[in-house]
């Protein structure tokens, strides 16, 4: 159904305001668009990791949801038995409360460290399990929580605490993990990427994923400016950057067929992201040319891949220089 | 009514678990658990219990599930062994501390490395602190009577503590036994439907569970789970009284062999309590005052009644299936002795045997209470059965 801003205007978010997610958050203001794209009942699990420890410091909790936190890898373990419960609790007439016959809806939640790295395990075996259930992966590049260390999300030459901009290695040596793509690979009915910013999509894409049953996964791009070392104001404007410069295309797999959900009309050069990041600084500087162009070739390689993938024509290229 | 079955030590727990049909089961295989999950998974697949059997990845998720199942309001139960909780480490402390009676029958075995399959207590042994409710067992017939007796206690308002059910690995799993079976519709009206208390799936009142837990919180809350602990003691009291008027079979914090005027008392636990008594049979046949003090309840320790039982010995000698690799000994002594400390003037030695699934046998047994006699004690552990 179509998502109207009005209509939302009016919904209550299902995070309370006073929760401590830092003014800028990304995250949050990620979570809080996917619980409201979310009409039915729901129960959300999370993974130790920033919105967690903002929303739920003792005796306070942000959350208008029956929700549950139990360690740092296993949200998708977690959830995978609170759906089971339900299912068992369901079909012996035992569910409480007066919902005993309301159709439930499940989402865990996790950071990258929590979703790519150390939760990989769990994310993937509820996958193949075929949980109902919707991950959603709030994906801000490194483990903000416990000081900004790189993760297996963390892009080519990003800043981070434990990969820094040295005098000998320029940033994170490595390339980053293509999560989504693995989990396309998981050949589950609904895989997707969004970004807080293109709210629309990421809504629709919620609203989908709540009305197909089985397992689904949604990677969502959200900045920390903490991490990135952008303003804070300019947090949503950072990731509609990382959409035009195809950094991260906004994209759904669904029962196996690839679409492309936005195309950029011009070939916006990844630069123009990594300027509004101080964790890139050293890597826009002349000597390092070299790994810049390296990261473009990256860039472009895996959204040539992608269009294939969606059966897309070819898009605009560099402009010759 | 019940009746006789020939059945091993995993089956005998099948069999419990069948008849308390938990709504959630999460668990991963691992020797020797495996023909536990086996059994339980035809029950599953024939349609004989209701539950929701999650087949994880991993122990660490079938302890995650478990946790996340139990919160939303499901009884349940999970199954493992050695490496299997060594990785689900982490969250057997988030359940109990997120007070979720879940049951778990945790099969004996020893921990890598060197890798072996076979029994000794260092699996459990390591998990004594972690807020789990520990049974130990001698027999299958244990087995069974011990997972019933034991969703009752951790499902109990003064306990919500989860409950690990421990029997020696191939000793016991393996070995088919005469045990006694209680009929499903009393083991249904002894345990009672399960009511959890603000589960996540009422969605009308919306719980938090796991919140963080600062300097200004965190400290109370655990003293409330320490409280809890204690609370079982008169719980697993009553819980065995009335599973006595059920099945004839009586259960307290530990068996009693011939202790009351012995001279010298062996503690032991587990599968070995069978040997030990009848090394104590030879010997009280050769006029000799000695006795077996079997425990069956090590979390929560029985200090109070194990001084009662124990004080007014001339020598302890405290058996353990686990090394504490310390220089000092296992656990069950270092217990045992900070127990009686102050309460006797008894000579207290340690005994490490039976590591990796290695046989002890009476005269082994004998040979203990042989140095009792003689006036050997140590303040080291004595390795027995080993090749030095």
């Amino acid at each position: 159904m179509a998502i109207k801003l009005k209509e939302l205007s009016h919904r209550e978010s299902r995070v309370a305001p006073g929760h401590r997610a830092c003014a800028g958050c990304g995250s949050i203001i990620a979570i809080k668009e996917v619980l409201m794209a979310v009409e039915q009942p729901v129960v959300i699990s999370f993974a130790t990791g920033c919105l967690e420890v903002a929303t739920t410091i003792f005796p306070y909790s942000a959350w208008r949801v029956p929700y549950i936190h139990c360690a740092f890898e296993n949200s998708a373990a977690v959830m995978s038995g609170v759906e089971a419960a339900y299912l068992s609790l369901k079909k012996q007439g035992k569910l409480p409360g007066e919902s005993g016959n309301k159709d439930i809806k499940f989402i865990a939640f996790g950071g990258d460290g929590g979703t790519y790295d150390i939760g990989f395990q769990a994310l993937s075996g509820a996958m193949e399990r075929g949980h109902d259930m919707l991950y959603v992966c709030y994906d801000n590049q490194a483990y903000m929580n416990t000081g900004i260390q790189r993760s297996g999300s963390t892009p080519r030459g990003a800043a981070t605490s434990t990969s820094p901009a040295g005098r000998v290695i320029p940033g994170k040596t490595q390339f980053r993990k293509d999560l989504t793509k693995i989990m396309a690979a998981h050949d589950i009915p609904y895989v997707a990427q969004s970004t807080p910013d293109r709210w629309r999509d990421l809504m629709t894409k919620v609203q989908k994923a709540m009305e197909i049953k089985g397992p689904k996964f949604l990677n969502i791009l959200s900045s920390c400016f903490r991490g990135w070392r952008c303003e804070p104001q300019e947090s949503l404007e950072v990731t509609n950057l990382a959409v035009e410069t195809r950094f991260w295309p906004l994209y759904e797999v669904e029962n196996g067929k690839w679409k492309l959900n936005y195309k950029p009309k011009k070939h916006v050069p990844i630069e123009e992201w990594m300027k509004l990041q101080r964790r890139f600084q050293h890597i826009l500087k002349p000597q390092n040319k070299h790994l810049l162009e390296e990261i473009q070739r990256d860039i472009d390689r895996r959204w040539d891949e992608l269009l294939f993938l969606c059966g897309e024509e070819a898009g605009p290229k560099p402009e010759q220089s | 009514m019940s009746k006789v079955l020939p059945l091993t030590g995993n089956e005998a727990g099948a069999e419990a678990m069948r008849q308390i049909a938990p709504d959630v089961v999460a668990a991963y295989p691992i020797t020797p658990q495996t023909e536990l999950m086996h059994r339980f998974a035809d029950y599953v697949a024939d349609g004989v219990v209701p539950t929701e059997l999650i087949l994880v990845e991993s122990e660490h998720s079938a302890m995650s599930a478990c946790v996340g199942a139990s919160a939303a309001g499901a009884r349940v139960m999970t199954a493992t062994s050695s490496q299997g909780m060594a990785l689900m480490w982490e969250i057997l402390y988030i359940a109990a501390a997120l007070r979720q009676p879940i049951v778990m029958p945790l099969v004996n075995r020893a921990l890598s490395a060197p890798i072996n399959i076979h029994c000794d207590h260092s699996d459990s042994m390591g998990a004594r602190d972690t807020g789990w409710i520990q049974l130990y067992c001698e027999n299958c017939q244990e087995v069974y009577d011990n997972v019933v007796q034991a969703v009752k206690i951790a499902e109990d308002k003064d306990v919500l503590l989860p409950v690990m059910v421990c029997y020696d690995g191939f000793i016991l799993s393996h070995t088919v036994e005469r045990v006694e079976v209680l009929e499903d519709h009393e083991v249904k009206e002894f345990i009672g439907p399960y009511v959890a208390d603000r589960p996540l799936l009422d969605l009308d009142h919306p719980v938090t569970y796991g919140p963080l837990d600062l300097q200004d919180y965190y400290f109370e809350h655990k003293r409330q789970e320490a409280e809890a602990m204690r609370n079982c003691k008169p719980v697993i009291q009553r819980v065995a009284g009335e599973y006595e008027l059920l099945s004839g079979r009586k259960y307290g914090p530990f068996d009693e062999y011939f202790t009351q005027d012995a001279e010298h008392i062996m503690v032991c636990l587990g599968s070995a309590a069978g040997t030990a008594k009848a090394a104590v049979d030879e010997l009280r046949d050769a006029g000799e005052k000695v006795g077996l003090l079997k425990l069956r309840v090590f979390r929560p320790f029985p200090a109070e009644e194990l001084i009662a039982a124990l004080s007014h010995a001339k020598g302890i000698a405290v058996m353990d299936r686990a090394d504490g690799v310390n220089s000092i000994g296992g656990p069950v002594f270092s217990e045992i002795r900070a127990a009686v400390y102050g309460h006797s003037s008894a000579k207290i030695s340690n005994y490490i045997y039976g590591l990796g699934g290695r046989d002890i046998d009476i005269d082994m047994m004998k040979s203990v209470f042989q140095d009792m006699k003689d006036g050997k004690y140590a303040e080291q552990a004595y390795y027995i059965g080993v090749r030095e």
